[in-house]
């Protein structure tokens, strides 16, 4: 119980995927204008973290290893990757048609998330069981949701703020990224 | 004849901006004059060298971006951040370590994002933290306590100016720091705390939280209540972060064990506790908007300072808790959007309806 709590506490405060590895900032920036748009996208991505995380533990133990074809690795992620967005897609699409307009472009980018990829490969490297990297996946999802939402929110504030014109849009954000960093780090040491 | 018709509020208020801040300042004075009691003239060389500092990047940015410079200087806003700054900040730090936290606060958090009322992030904080992270060297020496330090030594003018100026042996500067009482609780896991309240000069000195902290602390609480009195700002947010401070604290005793995570008044009244309750978690900007959200924002703060001190790396943890916290008040007001007097629910803050 409690290796699951360090590992759960572990991806989404102390090694947050966005603010500590800095994996996954393409849409953390690209869909943080508004706090709706912003929930929607961390369920999807919820959705396909955690499934592409237990999808690639399979194809990983079950297929690769016991056939000595773990320098595929990589390239097979990416593919199983592709196959879960492309199931959430379909997903979305018919569930919410409005969210699915929404999020456009931002939903197939959940395959070039990096967040995703990374989780994949962390599971293989820390050498984690079925359960443990179905747990991980979710952690970093959780970790990526939290971020995103409040981000997004603060965003909508800085939208209507004073900024000097050469530092409006993305690169406030960015610098409120990496203030948020900073303070991230203030978690250290806790598991 | 000219009709002159004002908007509403019509009611007249002389709670001015810059009253506020004087207001602050003022009590700022009791906790500056017991910290210069006890640790030396080193926390006022802090606060005119900030000073300093403030009041030049201010005028520097605000001529940069075209602004009315003197207008901006005169709200005393400026100063604000750099008194609190110097005063979280060890006594007798050198100047550029000051220098460099006031970049990062007067320029990067305040004036990037638009100046006075737009900042997101607490810019005294944004200062520690960033200075925090990037010389922990320097800011993890504090000055001992009067009577626990070289007879004499944080009153001389001479040593003032090694330490602030650079040039002071590493051998005096040994004799002249010691760590805080929330470190050497930190540091000493093994014992139980009644042992290291008996072993440890810097708990054995004081009362009842460290030689010296206590004193500090309590003169902020009496700052913090003067401005309750005078209402420069509500009970809510810091009376929810001490509450909860203290409610961690006591669940977590553990009755003084080895593995105790120290008593509720070593929490209370140790580190930057009163400091950062009055005067850092009750910034009107950075802050969540409604009493209720307050509530709430305060009460995170306090949950947060107890996991980082007793399960994180940082002895003190203030400024992180206030920072994440502040990354989070925007969500947390767009839930806790009051009742508006009349109507039954409150709507979402970005709700605006007519879709």
């Amino acid at each position: 119980m409690t290796e699951f709590f360090v590992i759960f506490v572990g991806a989404v405060l102390v090694n947050n995927f966005v603010l500590v590895q800095f994996l996954g900032l393409c849409p953390f920036m690209g869909v943080s204008n508004k706090l709706e748009t912003a929930i929607g996208m961390a369920a999807a991505t919820t959705f396909v973290l955690t499934l592409a995380s237990i999808c690639s533990y399979m194809v990983h133990a079950w297929i690769l290893a016991p056939l000595g074809l773990t320098f595929l690795k990589t390239i097979s992620f990416i593919l199983v990757i592709a196959a879960v967005v492309q199931f959430a897609k379909m997903f979305i699409e018919k569930t919410s048609p409005l969210l699915y307009r929404v999020l456009g472009v931002f939903l197939p980018l959940i395959t070039t998330n990096c967040a995703v990829l990374g989780v994949a490969l962390q599971n293989t490297n820390k050498v984690h069981t079925f359960s443990e990297s179905a747990l991980y996946g979710f952690a970093a999802a959780v970790g990526f949701s939290l971020v995103l939402i409040l981000f997004s929110a603060m965003r909508e504030r800085l939208a209507a703020a004073d900024v000097p014109t050469h530092f409006r849009g993305a690169a406030i954000g960015m610098i409120t990224a990496g203030l948020m960093s900073l303070a991230f780090m203030g978690f250290a040491g806790l598991v | 004849m000219a009709f002159l018709r004002a908007s509403s509020p019509h009611t007249h208020n002389p709670n001015t901006t810059h009253r506020v801040m004087r207001e602050v300042l003022l009590a700022t004075l009791p906790g500056v004059a017991v910290l210069t009691w006890f640790f030396g003239l080193g926390t006022l060389s802090n606060i005119l060298i900030a000073c300093l500092f403030g009041l030049g990047l201010e005028a520097a940015v605000l001529k940069m971006r075209g602004r009315p410079i003197a207008f901006y200087l005169k709200d005393l806003s400026a100063l604000v951040t750099a008194v609190l700054l110097a005063i979280a900040l060890p006594p007798a730090s050198s100047w550029w370590l000051i220098g460099v936290g006031m970049i990062a606060s007067i320029v990067v958090a305040k004036h990037l994002y638009g100046g006075l009322g737009y900042n997101p992030f607490n810019p005294a904080m944004v200062g520690y933290v960033v200075l925090l992270i990037s010389y922990p060297q320097y800011m993890t020496l504090w000055l001992a306590p009067e009577n626990l330090s070289v007879q004499g030594a944080i009153f001389d003018i001479t040593t003032l100016f090694e330490l602030v100026f650079g040039g002071l042996a590493s051998t005096t500067m040994d004799g002249l720091t010691a760590a805080t009482p929330l470190d050497v609780f930190k540091q000493t896991a093994g014992l139980t705390a009644q042992d290291i309240y008996a072993q440890k000069a810097i708990f054995s000195q004081g009362l009842f939280a460290g030689a010296g902290y206590e004193w500090v602390n309590i003169a902020f609480l009496l700052g913090g209540l003067y401005l309750l009195m005078r209402k420069v700002f509500t009970w809510h947010a810091p009376i929810a972060m001490l509450v909860t401070l203290a409610l961690f604290a006591t669940v977590f005793y553990d009755a003084g064990s080895s593995n105790s995570g120290g008593s509720p008044l070593l929490h209370l009244f140790s580190g930057a506790t009163m400091l950062g309750a009055f005067f850092i978690v009750t910034d009107p900007v950075s802050s969540a908007t409604s009493n209720r959200g307050r509530l709430i924002y305060g009460a995170l703060i306090g949950a947060l300072v107890y996991i980082i001190r007793v399960w994180g790396n940082y002895p003190d943890a203030v400024a992180f808790a206030v920072l994440l916290m502040n990354f989070a008040a925007p969500f947390i007001d767009y839930y806790t959007v009051p009742r508006t007097y009349g109507h039954k629910k409150a709507q979402r803050a970005t709700h605006t309806g007519g879709q």
